[in-house]
């Protein structure tokens, strides 16, 4: 018989760690452009140009600085980022040739320091002030680290058994391992922040606690589990996320040899890749067509090449079980019809095309639930996400929020919810009377108003704008 | 195709590559490896006075990833016995007659013992004697090398040595480590010199070890200075080759110069050239790559003159020097501004900070509505769309002096180009000034007057 189990290196991470020789190279490769768009397109706005100069003149330590300084989760988002949508999309190189391969070199700079465990922040001076965080994915992390490099007292709470929340559970290992998530939950407690896991916050009395004990709570909480997608039987199937899940904490996925996947977006090309690799037939259906799909296209071709096929223009209405074992899905062909309010055409079933795709796994990924504590704690919402202003303020007072639950608009991201650590940090200090220090050094008054200096910086011609 | 044969002051050759004395000509098994690849000739390792080399030998020049942009090295002459490297100079020469065979050679300064060698050479059946006068490392402190070469009298001296004694072509091969490369180029041709050569390496310190802190090569924890050569040295040889050429006395000898320092392709072959070599020399390239090289310099360098109507290397011999001259003969009045294809500018912004920062401020930043802005973005905004507001540099021709910084760190092949432009000011060179004004070249107030009065605004 087929041996079926998958081998040794199905769940180890797909790119393999530059050598020193190849970021050395592809850093040498970097323009070191002026004002460059790789900074400005990276949501947390890393200094690419300079980390990538440290990395060619052999100053990894200096250049891990650099990426960390501005995203403290440098070393997930160097894995997980969309890089070909942000940084490398917008490299000046790729308009005629190959953009610098800037995600493999910031994991280069910065595993080289997290391999050393190499300290490169202290906390703060103390403030005086204490913040509750909850949720340490992504943007708890982010703006724990950031608070306690300002002197804050930090307690982040997390109510799974470890730290990290997306990165740890829900990023397969192909593209980040446990170990990278969970050494940024370290190097926010080597910041002094206390990690409290096992704890959930559950109530609005809960958080009034919080509020009586601390200057002000963050809510990082992140989203829920897939939804549910209302058609018979649908008891026999898998949550994509719990699929992830489990393959990432080395216990069974319950996946068996023929598997169909329900949903079209990059979570939903992470859970058939587990099921690919697991050595099912992978089979993803998506009621739309390959236009309309929401997974970035590098993804849907990394599917192809894995050997995931697609079916499309296909939706399931029922999933057909003996005594609880899948059997099969049935589907229902659909044909584009009007645009909807997405402005994508409105997918509408051709009567009596059902048909059955014969499979004993079907997994869904079909989104996340908004955050449905949102309400119990009575914040105010934007489309079922929490309501923040600019300074990321929810509705209730010395309550901050950031992260997937309060993505109303634009991608979910790591990234995003990164800066959203950033900004919760920075506008918290602020509240709390600190102000970030100048970024720039400048000149003092007397240099600025001495002729030879305006002459300089107000070069004739036009009146120059910011750009 | 383009005949690439050489006759270099008698000394015959298929094509104008020779390995130049060093490593590479070490032994007749390697001379005979490299005429079976297709090199013209060879210069067989400097033989001569007993020595002992050391280990380690070689320092490296990486940049940028680049490895070997220069070599330096403390190798001696040949450590071989004297006897051993005759007897296979004279096998090579009889296998390989139509290959130019000649033999660099080093020894005390004194008239016997050069009459000696030079015999012994002769009895080998070689083509002619490169005379090594510079080696900078090892043998100048013996009185050798470089030291002749550092002091024109006994560069003379040495070389009348020589020439008096023997009927093959003499060629006295130079050191850059001189400030002016005509005086040792004068004396040997005052010695009889029939042909001159170079550069010789250049001296150097390679570099430290940041871990170690040990001089690179360290030789028992102890380092020295070395002799530079490969291609980071090739803009020093092709000055002192253009210095040569255009000296009249060395011109009017008519002695050809075989060119060397630096060359690793067939376009710096070419560079040699124009510049007046009329053989070339060739080293690091070769031990960076191995003798196989040779393949592509030839073919390339036969191309290129196809390509260019050049029949023979005398053809390409020199084209370029009627442009060599004096900073007081160029055209004062010549103007040249920097313009910047915006079709190929992939905006990396490089022309702009390098001008902002360290020339003239004349290049502006536009946005996509045609506004000048300063560099800088709004942070809110992200992903590759900020590709599409991106700004793009443009140059305020008025301002620009011409200077091709922004040329010069532009990543993209011709993308800014320095366009001449009439300046609308008479032709004059700073040596016609000096003569028909000599006020605005000795004082300030006159300079301006000058200034004023044809236009010249400096910003």
């Amino acid at each position: 018989m087929e041996d079926i189990r998958p081998p040794e290196r199905a769940f180890q991470e797909l790119l393999p760690p530059m050598t020193a020789h190849e970021a050395t190279v592809e850093a040498n490769r970097c323009l070191y452009c002026y004002d460059a768009p790789c900074l400005q397109a990276c949501p947390t706005h890393i200094d690419i140009p300079t980390f990538i100069r440290k990395i060619a003149t052999g100053n990894l330590r200096g250049s891990a600085r650099t990426i960390l300084e501005a995203n403290f989760l440098g070393g997930t988002c160097a894995r997980v980022c969309p890089v070909q949508e942000l940084c490398e999309g917008a490299c000046v190189l790729g308009a005629d040739h190959v953009p610098i391969q800037i995600g493999r070199l910031q994991r280069h700079a910065v595993d080289h320091v997290h391999n050393r465990s190499a300290q490169l922040f202290t906390a703060g001076l103390p403030s005086g002030h204490s913040v509750a965080v909850i949720g340490s994915g992504p943007a708890g992390l982010s703006a724990s680290a950031e608070l306690a490099k300002q002197g804050h007292h930090v307690t982040l709470y997390e109510k799974r058994e470890l730290g990290g929340g997306l990165s740890t559970y829900g990023i397969i290992v192909l593209r980040e391992p446990v170990e990278v998530a969970l050494r940024e939950v370290q190097a926010v407690q080597e910041l002094g922040v206390e990690v409290v896991t096992g704890r959930e916050l559950t109530s609005r009395e809960e958080l009034d606690d919080l509020l009586g004990r601390h200057d002000a709570v963050v809510l990082a909480l992140g989203l829920g589990a897939v939804p549910a997608l209302g058609v018979p039987g649908e008891a026999a199937i898998l949550d994509g996320l719990e699929v992830i899940e489990a393959s990432k904490m080395e216990r069974p996925t319950g996946i068996g040899r023929r598997a169909v996947i329900i949903g079209a977006g990059n979570t939903a090309i992470d859970a058939a890749t587990i099921a690919r690799r697991s050595g099912a037939q992978t089979l993803m259906v998506y009621r739309r067509t390959e236009r309309e799909m929401t997974a970035y296209r590098h993804e849907y071709e990394f599917a192809l090449s894995e050997g995931i096929t697609f079916s499309f223009l296909t939706q399931p209405v029922e999933i057909l079980h003996d005594e609880g074992q899948v059997t099969g899905l049935r589907c229902v062909r659909m044909g584009l019809g009007a645009p909807d309010d997405s402005g994508r055409a409105r997918p509408e079933p051709i009567p009596g095309s059902d048909f059955v795709i014969p499979c004993d796994t079907v997994i869904t990924a079909i989104g996340q639930e908004k955050p449905a504590l949102a309400l119990t704690l009575g914040l105010e919402l934007d489309r079922g996400y929490i309501r923040v202003d600019d300074a990321m303020r929810t509705s209730i007072p010395r309550v901050y929020a950031g992260g997937d639950c309060v993505r109303a608009r634009g991608n979910a991201s790591t990234v995003m919810a990164v800066q959203d650590g950033k900004l919760i940090a920075a506008s918290l200090s602020h509240a709390l009377g600190q102000h970030a220090p100048p970024v720039a050094p400048h000149s003092p008054p007397e240099v600025r108003a001495h002729p030879l200096y305006q002459a300089v910086h107000h070069a004739t011609g036009p009146e120059a704008t910011h750009g | 195709m383009a005949d690439l044969s050489i006759n270099f002051a008698g000394i015959r050759a298929p094509n104008p590559f020779w390995l130049a004395s060093a490593p590479p000509t070490n032994s007749g098994a390697q001379i005979h490896r490299a005429f079976e690849y297709g090199w013209g000739g060879a210069v067989w390792k400097t033989i001569g006075a007993p020595v002992l080399n050391i280990s380690n030998r070689y320092g490296g020049l990486s940049l940028g990833g680049q490895r070997l942009l220069a070599i330096n090295n403390v190798e001696l002459i040949s450590d071989r016995p004297l006897e051993v490297n005759l007897r296979e100079i004279a096998e090579v020469k009889r296998l390989w007659p139509d290959r130019a065979v000649i033999v660099s050679a080093m020894v005390d300064a004194d008239p016997q013992a050069w009459r000696d060698i030079v015999m012994m050479i002769e009895d080998t059946g070689a083509d002619g004697i490169e005379l090594n006068y510079g080696c900078p490392q090892g043998m100048s402190e013996r009185g050798m090398g470089a030291a002749v070469g550092q002091v024109p009298e006994m560069c003379e001296l040495n070389t009348h040595w020589v020439t008096s004694v023997t009927r093959l072509p003499v060629i006295v091969k130079l050191t850059p480590n001189i400030t002016r490369i005509t005086d040792p180029a004068h004396a040997a041709l005052a010695g009889g010199a029939t042909a001159l050569s170079l550069i010789n390496t250049i001296n150097s310190i390679m570099k430290v070890d940041l871990d170690t802190l040990l001089i690179t090569p360290s030789i028992g924890g102890r380092g020295t200075h070395g002799g530079y050569a490969g291609p980071a040295v090739k803009p020093i040889a092709l000055n002192m080759l253009a210095d040569l050429m255009t000296d009249p006395q060395v011109r009017s000898s008519g002695v050809p110069i075989s060119g060397m320092g630096g060359i690793q392709t067939w376009r710096d072959a070419a560079e040699f050239l124009l510049l007046g070599a009329s053989s070339l020399q060739v080293c690091t390239a070769a031990m960076h790559y191995g003798y196989r090289i040779i393949e592509d310099l030839t073919d390339g360098l036969s191309n290129w003159m196809d390509d260019h109507g050049f029949a023979t290397i005398a053809d390409v011999t020199g084209r370029a020097l009627p442009q060599v001259s004096t900073f007081g003969q160029l055209d004062l009045s010549y103007q040249a501004v920097a313009r910047i294809n915006p079709d190929k500018c992939i905006q990396c912004n490089l022309c702009y900070v390098a001008c902002n920062d360290t020339a003239h401020q004349c290049i502006d930043l536009i946005s996509p509505d045609g506004v000048r802005v300063d560099p800088g973005f709004d942070p809110r905004a992200n992903g590759r769309e900020v590709t599409v507001t991106r700004p793009v540099p443009q140059v305020r021709e008025s301002d620009c002096v011409g200077c091709a910084l922004c040329a010069n760190v532009c990543p993209v092949d011709g993308c800014i180009e320095m366009v001449s432009v009439p300046s609308g000011r008479q032709s004059v060179t700073w040596d016609q000034l000096s003569a028909q004004q000599p006020a605005v070249t000795q004082q300030w107030g006159a300079m301006e007057d000058y200034r004023a009065a044809t236009g010249i605004e400096i910003h």
